[in-house]
């Protein structure tokens, strides 16, 4: 039997002739991304943003009544509702922000979640509540910046293990390809404008520890490869390291994508924007692996001796019993 | 590496079939078979974002422990002082900026006084919970320790717990979880509960039940603009509509020590009622203090609101009363609920709430089956048109991968949320990275003319450490997402720390046994990889 090959043998790609092209674009993506997230902002959530969120089923119509949904809500004097259709066309989920001040009345929330559900079912008998997110406003800045700590706290961990594992630059270059890939995520979020929620967070979390599962085989092989040949070109070696990995690194994105994508279109439809972001990270954290990964070792000065052991005198002594000295 | 002795063997399969016969049971139940009773039944749990249910965060402020402390402690002062024998007479009494402070009239009382107040502030335990200053040898300063008040918290917190629990059981809710979660919050879970607006209800009524005797002395027009006299308080009526009522802020009694509440009907007004029968402690209380009252009205106050203020009529000594106050069926039933569960130490706040209907998670249950058999099909046709026979190796490890992380999930009691389904799909997809890794060095091996034993016993060791390595930084982003998260967050970061290490035994361990049991058997010269 033939086996599949998708990454033909003995590759021999000059990934890093093209390294400062590349590098310029990843530098351009992190700050386009960041620019995005200042300019649109996020889409906050309820769990971000507080205030409530109910998803509906309009079970005796084709179509949820989503115009005058949204003036019934619109009503209540909450300010403008976002209602959107989510999974059928009969299931919508309404949105409505907390009140200004609101932050320091903590059962302010729920109640508006309570009267919304009641208007719109008085105007609407057929309507099947599906779920309800209520979240106060304190609760969810507590969510905010548990979001932010968690993110820049694994980052950091992940990072110092690289570190301790290999060498400080490997750290240093492992900790830039984890920006860019949580950055160009976070960026995608601002873009698109969907919902950012706390489930985004824990994919970007989930991210930041398998994007780096590539640049781990790289590194691997790199450190490898220094130690069997101490005479090549530094650039040689980092090429020759990605190519041998090559095949591997496609492999494992491979598998890990072919399973995400059934769940993006057949799954459920409340785990979309999770999976979409998983999915996008794992393919930018593919990218970071074979072109950031190596190309900045070399920025960072590492040279195929830089991790060879110094002489000590005990060495010296035995090259000398050896009579090589 | 390649050597597998039978004892070996043996206990690998062991763990393995041990560890996937725990799946048995909740997969029994996802497919709507019965489980036979006889047999251990562990299973996983469904989050309530998949079984439907709702889920209730609750919050205490601290600042109102710390003023129900502060007033017991100046009621307690006044009695002492009062019944020290001869009577220490003191003065401007005040608890502003969170501290008891008071002026002796004869500083030389001074020590006596110590003397009496000292033993008060310690409480049930070693904690040191007031501290007492002395000023100007004349006045006296309590504060609360912060040590003194994360008790009293600690306390009123699982004070709260044990009334929550009762009042949900009370509504005759099947499993609720409650637990506390961090100094000042409980969760409530309550699994089936789709409407939750009157578990809210009865949670948010402190029932916090008085009685105080009414000031009559306040001018209508102090009360009216809401200025109390020294020594009394002012509550507006419950029903919004009467105004409010000036009433003596000390000597009057709580109901805290009640045996019974009934919701029931006045015989005379047909007007609904609640009533409460007192233990012999707060009957005794209850009876002195309308004995030494008759004539005089009394306000009934729940909750910093007055339902009603009779006049006592004639003592009441038997130790049951009847609270009037405008109720329907319905709220005199729920108030009979939350004063025979006892009254919340501190009142409660929903500060977050999720509620999912019961079709949507089993809808999402459907979904995710059926996006992770085909996501799991296309894994294994790749893995085996890859590798061969080594991916047929990886693709049994792969489903005794699923079985085991859904037995050690059902073992450990642990709970499936909608986000876990991501993770098992991503634990699939992540599980067979260590096979391809091992493989692709296989062949590298292979090509670079090792013999096939050799090429095999390379492959996995020098494939182990980057193994290694990367499912250490999994685990580390799967502990950050744990300590993160709420519920569902956390149902998702369970499923990847399982996964990565259920993974690493099936991905790296199994199949290197079923490979070196194939390499002794069939002793190839060449393999297909």
């Amino acid at each position: 039997m033939k086996l599949l090959k998708l990454v033909p043998d003995d590759t021999n790609i000059k990934f890093l002739k093209l390294r400062v092209p590349f590098f310029v674009l990843s530098l351009v993506l992190i700050v386009g991304s960041w620019t995005a997230v200042a300019i649109n902002g996020l889409n906050f959530g309820v769990d971000f943003a507080g205030g409530q969120e109910v998803r509906m089923t309009f079970t005796k119509q084709a179509e949820a009544p989503i115009p005058s949904l949204r003036e019934l809500v619109g009503g209540l004097g909450y300010g403008e509702p976002v209602v959107q259709e989510f999974g059928a066309k009969n299931q919508v989920s309404i949105r409505v922000a907390l009140p200004e001040g609101a932050e320091d009345t903590p059962g302010a929330a729920t109640a508006i979640g309570d009267k919304v559900i009641a208007t719109i079912t008085k105007s609407y008998p057929d309507a099947r509540k599906d779920g309800n997110d209520t979240v106060s406003g304190k609760v969810a800045g507590e969510f905010r910046d548990q979001a932010i700590l968690a993110l820049l706290a694994a980052m950091a961990a992940v990072a110092a293990y690289i570190w301790v594992r290999f060498e400080w630059q490997f750290g240093a270059g492992a900790m830039f390809a984890l920006v860019h890939d949580v950055s160009v995520t976070i960026g995608l979020f601002a873009v698109t404008q969907m919902e950012f929620s706390l489930q985004i967070v824990a994919a970007i979390l989930a991210i930041i520890g398998y994007s780096l599962n590539d640049t781990i085989v790289v590194y691997d092989r790199i450190r490898e490869n220094m130690k069997k040949y101490r005479k090549m070109e530094m650039f040689d070696l980092l090429d020759l390291s990605v190519n041998e990995t090559l095949s591997r690194t496609v492999m494992t994105s491979l598998t890990l994508f072919i399973a995400l994508i059934p769940l993006l279109f057949f799954g459920p439809e409340s785990l979309f924007g999770m999976v979409a972001a998983i999915t996008v990270g794992l393919f930018i954290g593919t990218y970071s692996s074979i072109y950031m990964a190596g190309a900045l070792l070399i920025w960072m000065g590492v040279t195929t001796n830089s991790f060879v052991p110094t002489e000590t005198a005990v060495d010296r002594q035995e090259k000398l019993a050896r009579g090589e000295g | 590496m390649l050597d597998f002795p039978l004892w070996k063997r043996l206990s690998l399969w062991a763990i393995t079939l041990a560890a996937s016969l725990l799946a048995l049971p909740s997969l029994f139940n996802v497919a709507g078979l019965d489980w036979p009773s006889a047999l251990p039944d562990p299973q996983v749990n469904l989050g309530l974002d998949l079984a439907g249910g709702s889920h209730l965060l609750l919050e205490a402020k601290a600042g109102d422990v710390r003023a129900q402390r502060l007033e017991a402690m100046e009621e307690n002062v006044r009695q002492l002082m009062r019944n020290a024998n001869p009577r220490i007479r003191i003065g401007d009494v005040s608890t502003a900026g969170g501290e008891l402070s008071f002026i002796l009239e004869n500083a030389a009382d001074i020590d006596r006084a110590r003397g009496l107040i000292e033993p008060a502030m310690q409480g049930s335990t070693t904690v040191r919970e007031w501290e007492l200053k002395v000023v100007d040898g004349q006045r006296i300063v309590l504060t609360q320790t912060e040590a003194g008040i994360n008790q009293a918290i600690d306390e009123s917190m699982n004070g709260a717990i044990d009334v929550v629990r009762r009042r949900i059981d009370e509504l005759g809710t099947r499993e609720p979880t409650i637990i506390r979660q961090g100094s000042t919050r409980i969760v409530v879970q309550v699994p089936g509960l789709q409407d939750p607006a009157g578990l809210k209800k009865l949670l948010g009524q402190t029932a916090q039940l008085e009685f105080k005797l009414v000031d009559l002395d306040a001018l209508p027009s102090d009360v009216q603009a809401g200025v109390a006299r020294a020594g009394s308080q002012i509550f507006p009526y419950a029903d919004g509509q009467s105004g409010a009522i000036a009433v003596k802020r000390l000597g009057g009694i709580r109901g805290d020590n009640l045996t019974g509440a009934q919701a029931g009907r006045d015989p005379q007004n047909n007007q609904s009622v609640v009533t409460i029968t007192f233990d012999a402690q707060g009957g005794a209380k209850f009876a002195k203090l309308t004995t030494e009252n008759v004539g005089k009205p009394f306000a009934i106050i729940l909750d910093k609101q007055v339902l009603s203020a009779p006049n006592i009529n004639e003592p009441i000594i038997g130790g049951r009363a009847q609270i009037s106050g405008n109720f329907t069926p319905e709220s005199a039933n729920n108030l009979a609920i939350a004063l025979k569960s006892g009254a919340l130490p501190v009142p409660l706040t929903v500060v977050e709430e999720r509620t999912v209907g019961p079709d949507l998670g089993a809808d999402s249950i459907r979904k995710g089956l059926l996006a992770m058999g085909i996501g799991s099909l296309a894994v294994i046709a790749l893995m085996v048109a890859s590798y061969g026979r080594f991916g047929v190796y990886a693709t049994v490890a792969l489903v005794f991968n699923v079985l085991m992380l859904l037995g050690l999930m059902a073992l450990g009691g642990f709970t499936l949320s909608l986000p876990g389904i991501a993770g098992f799909v991503i634990t699939i997809g992540a599980a067979v990275d260590a096979n391809v890794l091992i493989n692709e060095r296989i062949r590298e091996e292979r090509k670079r003319g090792r013999r096939v034993i050799a090429a095999v016993e390379t492959g996995y060791t020098e494939a182990s450490r980057a193994i290694w390595d990367a499912n250490i930084t999994n685990v580390i982003s799967g502990v950050a997402l744990f300590a993160f998260g709420s519920g569902p967050v956390k149902g998702f970061a369970v499923v990847l720390v399982i996964g990565i290490i259920t993974s690493v035994f099936t991905g790296v361990t199994l199949t290197r046994m079923f490979v070196a049991g194939w390499l002794r058997k069939a002793r190839p010269n060449d393999i297909n990889i």
